[in-house]
């Protein structure tokens, strides 16, 4: 690959760029007015509580794609 | 007395005992060197290291105070979820750094670390006194777990011999992590998480069956607990109390001493990666365990006659178990208390270890007998962890119950001090030492001024170009230290450099 920086692994490239993945969790979850709401509920349960617990799910699937790519 | 659920209660815990003395002869190792007794010789593989960093962060105490947070004060009890969507990126990203340096260089704790990478044996022993006094009341409140359902089994707990239940629980707990070492709460993890997740599971379905599904109840919840107060005009209100306290307890909780035990217990970089993938199947079960807060209040149990006690005497954390025994069946009662009550010896365990480390490690060798042997130096750490658990055990019986909490979230306040040296000193170089100190002693004195000021409410309301924004004590302590920590490296690198001290070189952190 020409374009590679002088001294750096494919694979530390590959790192970089999938790490910033990592950053997308605490963006929707810090950005609190957005979630902070009754509707759409689902089953019953009110936005605010299941859109936190979908996100654990999102973070873990997040973290085992940047796992994958990076072994 | 409710007596079927005793005598299950008490068989799981005689197993589990007899687990923890059987621990010792597990993947046999030299039990006396520090790295076999206090990180089990660095050996567990991805699924032991599951079960022991999830029975280690999601301990007895959680379970019963998350959801009495949602029972009593409504959806800020929540936070405890995004805490725990953004924990693990971050230790996707920090922890298999110090597992690197920490497997080349043989060190126990991060104050070993701190002392190999910055040289400096003060800045070491702040980082050390720092995760010793933190973890102390966070093992006391493992007890008030296990105290609030042996009570609610209807065993007296009040005067001397209610005292004797719990007595005999940390005599057991003491016993098994003197001879067995970490060995003991990794084999026992396996057992309590299991019955931690049969239970969940359990509640999750049952209950919702009987009360008439998850609409009916959060159509009982009264609406100001149901979502975050919205923010009056000039104010972030609740929005940024909630967001740092999420933020601020996702950056302190790896940096507890129990934790990094944990962390540092596996075999390899690679584990700990897995694991990050992996751990957030716990934080879906403390997320769904939460909600019992609110079936507990659709339940209505606060105002069933025969939980009027229980509810006098141990407040909003009885509410989880009075949902239990109000839901289920005895024996199955006898099976969820069982797991509650492990689930405080597993922590309870590691932390003891982790304190007898950094005391074995950071104190003793480095400023009473540095010249002391090895097989010392374990003996030294399993004296150490008895007396932590009398110490334990004395704050419990002796000190109110709410000077436990309060010392718990001055803990939080206190241990992400050391992010800068320990976290950020993994990725970079460019702090020096006693800057570092200096802002460590800033952020700690500050943030304790903060909470006493603020009655220990976690939220302080900093005043910013004319907005009011409440922020959790320990991130706004943390940014001053950060600071203080900057400033004082650009002056002291220029004049008085320590980087020659640096013990580690770049290839030791992968």
């Amino acid at each position: 690959m020409a374009t590679e920086p002088a001294g750096r692994e494919p694979e530390h490239r590959a790192h970089h760029w999938a790490r910033l993945l990592l950053l997308v969790p605490f963006v929707a979850v810090l950005w609190v007015p957005f979630y902070n709401s009754l509707e759409p509920m689902l089953f019953g349960i009110p936005f605010f509580y299941w859109y936190q617990l979908l996100w654990i799910i999102l973070g873990a699937l997040l973290i085992a794609i940047v796992y994958r790519v990076e072994h | 007395m409710n007596w079927t659920a005793i005598i299950i209660f008490v068989a799981l815990f005689v197993f589990v005992t007899w687990l923890g003395f059987f621990a010792a002869h597990w993947r046999k190792g030299d039990l006396g060197l520090l790295s076999e007794w206090g990180l089990g010789g660095r050996r567990f593989g991805s699924v032991v290291t599951w079960f022991l960093l999830g029975g280690d962060l999601y301990t007895a105490y959680t379970f019963i105070a998350v959801p009495a947070l949602l029972f009593g004060a409504g959806a800020i009890g929540f936070f405890a979820v995004p805490y725990t969507v953004m924990v693990y990126p971050i230790v996707y990203i920090v922890f298999p750094r110090l597992w690197a340096v920490a497997h080349k260089h043989g060190y126990v704790t991060s104050p070993d670390f701190v002392r190999g990478r910055y040289g400096n044996r003060w800045l070491a022993l702040a980082i050390g006194i720092t995760g010793m006094v933190a973890t102390m009341p966070y093992i006391a409140l493992q007890l008030v777990g296990m105290q609030v359902v042996i009570g609610a089994m209807g065993i007296e707990t009040t005067g001397w011999v209610g005292d004797l239940p719990l007595i005999i629980a940390f005599v057991i707990l003491a016993a098994f992590t003197y001879t067995s070492g970490l060995r003991a709460p990794a084999m026992i993890a396996v057992v309590k998480d299991l019955l931690i997740y049969i239970t969940v599971i359990a509640a999750i379905i049952v209950v919702p069956i009987e009360l008439g599904g998850y609409g009916k109840i959060f159509a009982a919840i009264p609406s100001p607990k149901l979502l975050l107060a919205a923010p009056p005009a000039g104010s972030w209100g609740s929005f940024s109390a909630y967001a740092t306290l999420a933020f601020g307890s996702a950056c302190a909780l790896f940096l507890y001493p129990h934790s990094i035990t944990g962390v540092l217990s596996a075999s390899s970089a690679r584990t700990i990666r897995r694991n990050a993938a992996t751990l957030p199947a716990y934080s879906m079960m403390l997320g769904l365990l939460a909600l019992i807060g609110f079936m507990a209040i659709a339940a209505g149990v606060q105002q069933l006659p025969e939980f009027a006690d229980g509810f006098k005497r141990y407040g909003n954390n009885f509410s989880v178990p009075s949902l239990l025994l109000f839901a289920f069946p005895s024996w199955f009662v006898g099976v969820a208390f069982a797991a509650i009550a492990i689930g405080a010896l597993v922590p309870a365990a590691i932390m003891s270890i982790a304190t007898a480390n950094i005391f074995t490690r950071n104190i003793y060798r480095e400023f009473v007998k540095p010249t002391c042997t090895d097989a010392e130096e374990s003996q030294v750490a399993k004296v150490m962890s008895l007396i932590i658990k009398v110490g334990a055990l004395v704050f419990i019986f002796f000190i109110p119950f709410q000077y436990a909490i309060q010392m718990q979230l001055l803990g939080g306040v206190w241990i992400i001090q050391t992010l800068p040296a320990v976290v950020i000193g993994l990725f970079t170089r460019f702090f020096n030492g006693w800057a570092l100190l200096i802002g460590w002693l800033v952020g700690t004195c500050l943030g304790t001024w903060m909470m006493a000021v603020m009655n220990f409410a976690p939220a302080y309301p900093l005043h910013i170009l004319g907005e009011t924004i409440p922020c959790y004590t320990a991130v706004a302590s943390l940014v001053v230290n950060l600071v203080v920590s900057f400033v004082l490296s650009l002056v002291l690198n220029a004049v008085a450099s320590d980087r020659h001290k640096d013990m580690t070189v770049a290839t030791d952190y992968i």
